[in-house]
């Protein structure tokens, strides 16, 4: 290693200072929040009843963990939640590749995803526990049912907008579409893939809490339901900091 | 003239047009011309005549409408003679290394072997890129990037290149530099080739000789062979030979003449 000049040191004096303001504001403002709700539910400034405070929050977390429900909830959620985001990601892909293959089905299909698409996915659900029951394949396809039709077209969408001149390279170099999907459409969209993975996981997991609020006997969306039916306000921010922490 | 079996290349009046719902647009009449082995041909022409769009006809990438096309003797679909294509923009992946991107025609058509390879290794040393064989395209410059494209057309071991303005891209002192490099590598794999260009100068420097097509849609105006009496015969010694500027007015001319 070279020896630093002043200047350079200097900087990174400046930069380590930066990084230490931001990190300490940050830990304050949940330290201050969480004192001023602990404060004003105890001075009755707020009601506790209605708002819960930090402490009964605490205790109730502390309850579920000693008899191990909390972890039943979450590993039921985040198994439903991930076998639905897997299935999404496969389909769509499958889905984006065919459309990309054939112009005439992608343009038959176009109007129809759309309005799939906008339908309000959580008017779905009760309709699903008509039609497959209440139980874990409901709740896996009520994830999947919100993610899957945006996830066609964006990764068509991607898919589509490859630069048309690098397709061109491929069939110089005596290619067939085949090799256009395989060498240049799937590695340029991969940053788009990825970002519809980030997108999807989020919404799967809407999808299977809509599932779970209405059938289901455990994970997070039942464990709401069931908390808000007995005004047990905590249990509800329980299960909403576990999905802060989930993700 | 020369008998039909030395010549390499055939086109007998091609026509091409383009569709749409507006209606059609008439890219190409009846162009017809040879081309002897080992030739290099320059097609010139105003902006958007359909220059390129002859390039892809030769290629197979498009149907002309009318009109044939021999190779060696052999219609174009029948052929096994490889064509080079070499595109305006290197379209080097940026995913892959420029070995990687080097080795892509030789993976499609599943040629990969340790002949191949190494022959690919050897081609990248030849032209100054080995040490380069494992970065990616966006730390090569401008230069550096046609020319790992151009190894990406040689390896395949093409017997005619089609440039469809490989330089324009480039800024003007790569271009003279990478220009004279490639048409001296051209000549020297005794390659025929065709380049498709809007530049007179670069036509000239590099060319046997040179077809002028007319504006859209294109006809060939006048056909120019280009002799220099030069005792090393490469395109920046063209440049400073006094041929050079009465060719060049010669088919700017011929160009503007019809304006």
């Amino acid at each position: 290693m070279n020896e630093l000049s002043v200047e350079q040191k200097k900087f990174l004096h400046i930069q380590k200072r930066h990084r230490r303001v931001v990190g300490v504001s940050r830990v304050l403002i949940l330290l201050s929040f969480l004192f001023v709700w602990e404060f004003t539910a105890n001075t009755g400034i707020i009601d506790s009843f209605i708002f819960s405070c930090p402490s009964k929050i605490a205790l109730c977390f502390w309850e579920l963990t000693t008899d191990r429900t909390i972890f039943v909830h979450i590993g039921v959620t985040l198994y439903e939640t991930i076998i639905s985001f897997f299935l999404v990601i496969g389909i769509s892909i499958l889905a984006a590749i065919a459309l990309w293959f054939s112009r005439k089905l992608s343009e038959i299909l176009d109007p129809y995803m759309v309005v799939l698409n906008s339908l309000p996915k959580s008017a779905l659900a009760p309709l699903l526990i008509v039609w497959l029951g209440a139980n874990q394949t409901t709740i896996i396809v009520a994830g999947m049912s919100v993610a899957i039709f945006g996830s066609i077209l964006s990764l068509y969408t991607s898919f589509s907008s490859v630069d048309p001149e690098k397709i061109k390279l491929i069939y110089t170099l005596q290619g067939t579409r085949l090799h256009a999907m395989t060498k240049v459409v799937l590695p340029s969209s991969l940053p788009a893939i990825i970002n519809i993975m980030k997108v999807n996981i989020g919404l799967c997991l809407v999808g299977v809490i809509i599932g779970e609020f209405l059938a289901a006997r455990n994970g997070l969306g039942y464990l709401i339901i069931y908390s808000s039916q007995v005004f047990r306000c905590a249990g509800i921010l329980i299960s909403l900091l576990s999905f802060i922490f989930l993700f | 003239m020369e008998s039909n079996a030395e010549q390499i290349l055939e086109l007998k009046s091609i026509y091409y047009a383009y569709h749409n719902m507006e209606g059609e647009t008439r890219a190409l009449i009846d162009i017809s011309f040879a081309m002897k082995e080992g030739e290099f041909v320059a097609i010139v022409g105003p902006s958007g005549c359909g220059k390129s769009t002859l390039l892809s006809i030769i290629s197979g990438l498009l149907q002309p409408e009318k009109g044939l096309i021999k190779i060696n003797g052999k219609y174009l679909r029948e052929s096994t003679t490889n064509i080079g294509y070499m595109l305006q923009h290197d379209q080097l992946f940026e995913w892959r290394t420029i070995y990687h991107n080097v080795i892509l025609g030789l993976e499609i058509q599943h040629m990969l072997t340790t002949k191949t390879k190494a022959k690919a290794h050897e081609l990248l040393d030849t032209y100054g890129l080995k040490q380069f064989e494992n970065a990616r395209p966006s730390e090569l410059s401008g230069g550096m990037r046609q020319r790992a494209a151009l190894v990406r057309t040689l390896v395949l071991e093409p017997d005619i290149l089609l440039l469809d303005e490989p330089f324009s891209a480039l800024d003007y002192q790569t271009r003279l530099r990478v220009g004279d490099d490639i048409g001296q590598i051209i000549k020297k794999e005794h390659k025929t080739a065709i380049l498709v260009t809007h530049d007179l100068s670069e036509a000239i420097s590099l060319a046997d000789r040179v077809i002028i097509l007319t504006p859209r849609p294109a006809t060939i105006q006048q056909t120019l062979p280009l002799i220099f009496d030069l005792e090393k015969d490469t395109p920046l010694n063209r440049r400073n030979a006094p041929e050079f500027k009465n060719y060049f007015n010669l088919i700017w001319k011929e160009i503007n003449g019809n304006e």
